[in-house]
């Protein structure tokens, strides 16, 4: 019986494919049938329609996204340029990355390293003073009296409200931008790092005090390690955010750096330079927050388990 | 006072915490002798008190009335001479099996062994404990009853002058408990430790003890009767079910705990 129904599902397959190859979705629908036989099969099958899924659908979106945008500019918009004039402007622009002309005129990779370096920077400077300070408000309730009310007025404000403050004490628009970053990156690791000192359990303290560790080995071999976790949501939350902060700060501040390069754009009414450089944008949060994925992959000891 | 060979001494212990509902008094008057080598269970009804006993001994809470004394020193705090097995085995998710009795050895024996004894001595509590084929496993990766293998493997190795068992097999299922029990009851006839272990369990006192502690219920808890376990090692647990002195030590526990039923729970 079963193997009768086998062999016909084996023939209408073998038939179909002869004669019409177009129809491959009627026997592979029948091949689900038989799958518990030929898990081989469902396997190759699975592989392929994950691969459309990750593949195709979001090609179909990019897809309609041209589409849309080829129709607004060629009836509403006309003023907008059109897919093969940023294509065009890509191609240009991916050509030559790292040429210097001038301190004011360089390629769009060293744009991009600018930015990076000083969402860098400013997001080091943000760890060595916010963690150190979340442990404080963490493990010292005198210290999160004192502290965290100042911090709950500062947080909700945008760190671009710091720009004027940064130019005044540094006069300079490079330290401007770093200090700007800082006020950006500092909240997360301060509020994360407080938050996972609170959640360390009190066994661990016991175990901590039965071996009677000093200070130091509390600290380095129960705070820290049992911390990282949520440090690490603190540090993965603000480089994000900071990528975000930074384009803006250099449309403010100038010179050399991806969000200046838009703001320069604009200025020089070339919009498909300002298109690649979102496009641009977006693909290196993208590389951050992997670089973040990967960090918390190696050192965040919940996502070890399993 | 007491007897001169007390390896532990609770003298006239008492604990009264500040609640918010205002003073409760937790223990009165404790007064207990635990001499060396010897297996002390201490059983009790919820909430009589019986971990906050444990507690005072291990130095992680210190009394309002009186002390302990291991060795005739007052116990001011926790110490790796007084280990603790927890009960929710408390191993550090971020150390594998290994690293979290290296720990312990590392702390204990800094300057007493160098590196390659810390390490032989590591391994050698894993084995005891069975646990050798899991050293670079995480906690997360290992069941519970292996994880409390672990946990008494982390405190063996600090070479406690007193074991402390804080009902270290409650959270197990029974075939894991028996198995367990097992193993404590051999590391006991091996290293021959002290050790006191809270338990709720009456079958698992009478098994491992040589005397059980039984407690009242709070407030101002104390020891009830003492019931000495005249069974001789070593036990095997099939073997005692039609064991006279086995029965005895086991209905006197049941008679305790029932006379002391609390009644609200009832």
């Amino acid at each position: 019986m079963k193997s009768a129904a086998l062999t016909l599902v084996d023939s209408v397959e073998d038939t179909s494919v002869k004669a019409e190859p177009v129809a491959v979705p009627s026997p592979s629908l029948k091949n689900d049938a038989s799958t518990g036989v030929s898990p081989g099969m469902s396997e190759a099958r699975q592989r392929v329609e994950t691969l459309l899924r990750i593949v195709l659908l979001p090609a179909v979106t990019f897809g309609l996204v041209l589409l849309g945008w080829t129709i607004m500019q060629q009836t509403l918009v006309p003023s907008f340029p059109d897919v093969p004039a940023v294509w065009n402007k890509a191609v240009e622009v991916f050509s030559d990355p790292f040429y210097v002309y001038g301190p004011n005129d360089m390629g769009i990779a060293w744009q991009v390293m600018y930015s990076l370096g000083r969402v860098l920077a400013g997001f080091l400077l943000a760890m060595a003073v916010g963690i150190p300070a979340g442990f404080l408000i963490g493990a010292n309730k005198t210290f999160e009296r004192a502290w965290l009310p100042l911090i709950s007025i500062l947080r909700p404000v945008s760190p671009l409200a710091w720009l004027p403050i940064g130019l005044l004490i540094f006069r300079a628009v490079d330290p401007s931008a770093i200090f700007v970053i800082f006020i950006t990156s500092i909240w997360p690791m301060i509020l994360n790092t407080a938050a996972g000192v609170k959640a360390i359990p009190q066994d661990y303290l016991n175990v901590a005090r039965v071996l009677n560790f000093n200070r130091y080995e509390m600290v380095t071999r129960i705070y820290v390690p049992s911390t990282l976790p949520y440090m690490l949501t603190g540090m993965q939350l603000s480089l994000s955010t900071a990528w975000m902060v930074i384009v803006a700060a250099e449309m403010l501040t100038g010179g050399i750096g991806i969000g200046f390069y838009i703001w320069d754009e604009w200025n020089n009414l070339s919009v498909p330079s300002i298109i690649v450089a979102i496009v641009i944008i977006g693909g290196v949060g993208i590389a951050l927050e992997a670089v973040m994925n990967a960090v918390r992959r190696r050192y965040d000891y919940t996502l070890q388990e399993g | 006072m007491s007897d001169h060979q007390a390896l532990l001494h609770v003298s006239k212990l008492g604990k009264t915490f500040n609640t918010r509902s205002g003073a409760f008094e937790a223990l009165r008057d404790v007064e207990l002798s635990i001499r060396k080598g010897e297996f002390i269970s201490i059983i009790g009804h919820s909430g009589c008190g019986k971990s906050t006993l444990l507690n005072l001994i291990a130095g992680l809470d210190s009394p309002t009335l009186g002390g302990v004394f291991l060795e005739g020193d007052l116990v001011l705090g926790p110490g790796p001479e007084r280990a603790v097995v927890f009960q929710n085995h408390s191993l550090l998710p971020w150390l594998t099996v290994y690293g979290n009795v290296r720990l312990a050895v590392d702390k204990v024996f800094s300057k007493k062994k160098n590196t390659a004894e810390r390490d032989e001595w590591t391994r050698e509590m894993l084995a005891l404990v069975n646990m050798g084929h899991a050293a670079d496993k995480r906690p997360s990766e290992i069941s519970g009853g292996m994880k409390q293998r672990v946990g008494i493997a982390r405190a063996l190795a600090m070479e406690p002058k007193v074991l402390l068992l804080d009902e270290p097999f409650g959270a197990l299922d029974a075939l894991t408990r028996a198995q367990l029990q097992d193993s404590v009851m051999d590391i006991h006839a091996r290293l021959g430790n002290t050790v006191v272990m809270i338990t709720h369990d009456v079958d698992e006192a009478v098994l491992l003890s040589d005397r059980i502690v039984m407690m009242n219920n709070g407030p101002a808890a104390g020891i009830g009767l003492i019931h000495d376990v005249n069974l001789l090692r070593p036990r095997r647990r099939l073997e005692l079910g039609e064991n006279s002195d086995y029965l005895a030590a086991r209905s006197a526990v049941l008679r305790f705990l029932n006379e002391h039923r609390i009644e609200k729970a009832a």
